[in-house]
Order: C-alpha cells, then structure tokens, then sequence
C-alpha cells in the first residue's frame, strides 16, 4: 500500500514534467487540443495501472507518448468507419511509429515549437480570461481539476465546465493549432503574457478570499514565465514579466506579518526579501533592455519594481525615477489604475499635495469609481496632509469596497489608528 | 516549494570536468531552465582548494582541504522551485552522470527541501524567547538604519 501511494506520488511528479509536452506534441499530430489532452490523460490512466507493478520505466515521458499515440491510433481506426480521411492519418501515425522506435527522439523534435503552439492555443483570445487561465494551467501546468478549483476559490464543477466549454468554443472556432503569423503574433502574444500575469496576480494579491497571498499560484505563474521565456528569447516583453514577477516574487515573504496580515511595500523588511529571485529579476530586466525596441509595459513595471529592489532602506527610493517610469507606462498604457500608482510616487517625490491634486482629478472622472484603491491613496496622502478625520473616512470607504478580508482588516484598522499619527 | 539537489563527490585537484560531461550537463542544465525550474545552479571547485572552519568543544580551528571522506563532499549544486520532492527526484535521476569518468562507478545526488523563513516563524510563535529575538533583530535593524 505504502509502496503503491509512492509510485502515484512519482507518477504526479511525472505528470507534472511530462503532460504539457505529451499533450503539445499529440495535439501537433491528431490536430485537436481537445483530443490530445484526453489521450494524454488515458496514458496517464495507463501508467497508474501498471507503473505501481511494474516500476517507474526509466524514460517515463517517452513510455507515455508511445501508449498515448497508440491510443490515438486506436481512436482514429474507430473513427475511420465514418470517415477516409481519418484512416490515412492513423495509417500515417502506424507508419511513423514503425520507421522510427526511437520515440524519444520524435518527442524531442519539435517540442519547443508544439508547447509555444499550446500556449497560443490556451490564450486565444476567442476565449474569457477566466477560460484561458483555467486551460493554461490545466494544459500547461498540469495541474487537476480540483488545484485549479482551490487556486481561484470556485467550486470544481465550475472549473470543469469552463475548460469543456473553452475546448468546445476553440473547435467550433476552428482554431489553427499553430505559431500565429506574424501580423497577428504581437497580438497573441500579449495574450499569453496577460494570462500568465493574471495567475500571478490571483496568487499576488487574492482578489477573494480569506489569504493574502497564495504563493503557489505566483509559482505557477513563473515557471510558466520562464517556460515562455526560453521558448521566445528574443522578445523582450516576455522577459519583462519574468523581471516583474521574479521581483515581485522576492517579495512574498516580507508581504504577510505573523497573522496572515498584508504589510505594505514600504514598511516591509526588506532583510527577509528574496535577494536570488531579484538578482534573476534584474537579469532578466536586463536582457529585456538589451533586446532593444524600448521597453514594454511588463518591462516598464519590472523597472519601477526594480527601483524598489535596489534601494536598500524605503527612504532609498528613487522616486523620480519612479515618476518617469510611471510616465513613461502611462504614455504606452493609458490606464486610470497605472495614473493612480502614479500619483503614489508623486506624493513620494514631490510631496502630498501636489499627489492629492491629481488624485482628485482621477477621482472626478469616474473611472475609478469603485475601485478601493482609490480612496486608500487618497486616505494616505490625508494623513501626510495632517488631516486626520478625512483620511479615516476614506480607508473607510476602501474597506467597504475591497473584497479581500485581509486587506479590509488592514485598512480598517489604518481608520481606527487616526488619532495616533501625527502629520509629517 | 524549492529544494538543494547537491551532486556529491571530490574530483582531483586541477582536475577539470570532461568536455562530455560538461556538454551533457550543460544540456541538463537547459533542460531544467526550459522546463521552468531551474532557480540556480553551480559546480564546486576540487576541495583540495578549499577550506572548513570546525567549531569543537568551544574551539574554532581551521582545516584546509583536501578532505578524506570524498563522498560527502559537495561537488555541485542545483537549486530547483518545485512542486514536491518527488518532482525534484524526477529530475534527479535524469542527471547525466554516465557522461563522464569523473564519478565512477557511483554518484550520488542528495535532495534537500529549503527550509522558508515562515516555518520556523510558525512553529515557534508561541515561544517567548524566539519573539523576542525576532523583536530584538527588527530594533537592530531600525538602529542601524537610523545611524545610516
């Protein structure tokens, strides 16, 4: 039993490493995502049959593949009843088999290209952002129905419906499973980028729920960043978000006190961050900017994170810098919320009025009604400003309007703990 | 979760890895990045050219090496952002060793899960003494930065 339970721990750990580049590689042959992923999963079904008697092979990857593709030439046989064109691909797969038993060799080919097919296909933008979260971490990341479930606080049904759904609307869409062509790649790939950040977010600042942070969806979000990054050097916004997420990453564990509580950027500790992770954010900042062409929104990001990295003490910041980043970010990406983060640095580098003013503009355009940001900035400045009873008002109102409870605690308790703070 | 794997062995003095080796490793190593859990990563030079400082009965002396027992030196080190240690295992055996002489007829590789800072602050939350500690490090820290 013991020993049984130890293989299924091997065989996930298999699975892990394995399924994105099985499924990529099917899905090249059998030209369905849908279907390849289902003969992924009977492969796995097979190998947790007969590994816990027979061992862990010693090359698990390509033992799936081989019953995977056998799988699929059973399926197509089966199919062939209805339709030719079906039998000449199963004939194909038969005859590719016979010609080469090397099947690692097969596996090893293309896969680069298939896993960046699968990341475009899992990102398309035919689908939600929810679908396109859920399909990358199922398809990519190889995590089950009930971690993605767990992950984004929905119930399992609710994901599993999702992805059928999402494999659904990509067939009836006819998606192409390909590399997009050129005019269309900047596009797609800002697709992928997005989604991957998404996950990252969820896990950064849990828009829901009771956790702050749930720092193994920040994980997921990496690697897959990394994924993508080795696959597509040469574009310099991949390794912008991978800067932005590895520097923001250093930062996890400075960002929960003992009670689970969020702490702020600046009264962090900054002995407990991470100083490999912003040593690998700062390189791949770097390559980012040798690459060329300016820099992007991630890039942009991951330079202002950068900012923060290297100063050694909150009163190290350079905050001008900031700004002009900000400035920069703002002239690419047109964003109340970018404006916002923006006038935080303002305030940092030019003083609490000059932010306030141009909170209050923000505030008046109704953009960021609702956003409880909005007032948890203004609330700050108020407090710089010496004007106590406002700034309690308005973490107030930025606690009844986030839907996070750590958070609302947080700026509940920022309300309550007016009357101590003296104006700077 | 992140884990040590640590390639234990001694090569000789002034012995560089075989071109295979490094060859295979380095393919390994592209591997690891590609698959999106390489953290970081380096090989050790011959322990003939290092040194131990060993703290006994009260007493600091320094050793130089070489040092006798090989295969509890480490050679080398990987460190990986994993998802279990039997993913970490996975990848372990998949190590390339049999490209090179320099390990033999055996190799081991020693796979060590980091401890995060906030265990420790987990497990020892209700002890006064380790509070206390804590709270003396973050006044240090605030004296420190106050001088500055």
């Amino acid at each position: 039993m013991a020993l049984a339970s130890a293989t299924h721990r091997a065989i996930e750990a298999v699975w892990r490493i394995e399924s994105a580049r099985l499924i990529a590689a099917l899905a090249r042959m059998v030209r369905d995502v849908s279907l390849a992923e289902d003969l992924a999963q009977e492969a796995l079904v097979a190998a947790l049959q007969r590994w816990p008697e027979s061992g862990v092979p010693d090359n698990p990857g390509a033992w799936l593949m081989a019953v995977a593709k056998r799988r699929a030439v059973d399926h197509f046989r089966h199919a062939a009843m209805a339709e030719r064109k079906h039998e000449e691909l199963a004939q194909a797969m038969e005859a590719d088999r016979a010609r080469k038993p090397g099947l690692e060799a097969r596996i090893e080919e293309d896969v680069g290209d298939d896993l960046l097919r699968l990341m475009f296909i899992a990102c398309h933008p035919v689908l939600s952002r929810e679908a396109r979260a859920a399909l990358t971490l199922r398809l990519l990341a190889g995590l089950t129905i009930e971690e993605i479930a767990r992950a984004f606080l929905v119930p399992e049904p609710t994901v599993a419906q999702r992805i059928v759904r999402a494999k659904r609307t990509l067939a009836e869409a006819r998606v192409p499973f390909e590399i997009p062509p050129e005019d269309e790649r900047k596009a797609r790939l800002s697709s992928v980028l997005e989604v991957i950040y998404l996950i990252f977010n969820e896990g950064y600042s849990a828009t829901a729920g009771t956790d702050w942070i749930r720092p193994e969806l920040c994980e997921e979000a990496l690697r897959l960043g990394r994924i993508l990054a080795g696959l597509v050097p040469d574009e310099p916004e991949v390794h912008g978000l991978v800067a932005l997420m590895e520097i923001q990453a250093s930062r996890l564990r400075a960002r929960v006190g003992p009670a689970g509580e969020p702490i702020l950027l600046l009264d962090q500790d900054r002995s407990r961050w991470d100083r490999l992770l912003i040593g690998r954010g700062l390189a791949a900042l770097e390559r980012a900017e040798e690459l060329g062409a300016g820099l992007g929104p991630y890039a942009l990001q991951a330079a202002i994170a950068a900012c923060h990295a290297r100063a050694r003490t909150a009163g190290d910041t350079d905050w001008e810098r900031i700004v002009a980043l900000y400035d920069a970010l703002v002239e690419i990406v047109p964003s109340p919320v970018v404006e916002l983060n923006r006038t935080v640095a303002v305030g940092a580098a030019f003083g609490p009025a000059a932010a306030l003013e141009l909170v209050d503009e923000l505030a008046a355009d109704r953009a960021l009604a609702g956003y409880h940001l909005l007032p948890s900035v203004r609330a700050d400045l108020l407090v710089k400003l010496g004007r106590p009873e406002e700034a309690a008002a308005e973490f107030e109102r930025a606690a009844s309007l986030t839907r996070n409870e750590r958070e609302r605690e947080l700026l509940l308790s920022r309300a309550g703990a007016r009357s101590d703070r003296a104006p700077e | 979760m992140r884990v040590m794997m640590f390639v234990k062995g001694d090569p000789k003095p002034g012995q560089l890895p075989s071109e295979k080796l490094v060859e295979e490793m380095g393919r390994f190593n592209e591997e690891l990045a590609k698959a999106g859990v390489l953290v970081d990563g380096n090989g050790l030079r011959p322990s003939a050219e290092g040194a131990r400082v060993v703290y006994s009965g009260g007493k600091r002396t320094v050793v130089d090496g070489p040092f006798a027992e090989s295969k509890e030196i480490v050679a080398g080190y990987w460190m990986l952002q994993v998802k279990s240690l039997e993913e970490a295992i996975e990848w372990a055996k998949r190590v390339p060793f049999e490209a090179g002489e320099e390990y033999g007829e055996e190799a081991v590789i020693e796979i060590r899960p980091i401890f995060e800072l906030d265990e420790f602050a987990q497990a020892y939350e209700d002890s006064p003494t380790v509070r206390r500690v804590v709270e003396m490090e973050k006044g240090l820290q605030k004296d420190l930065q106050q001088k500055k």
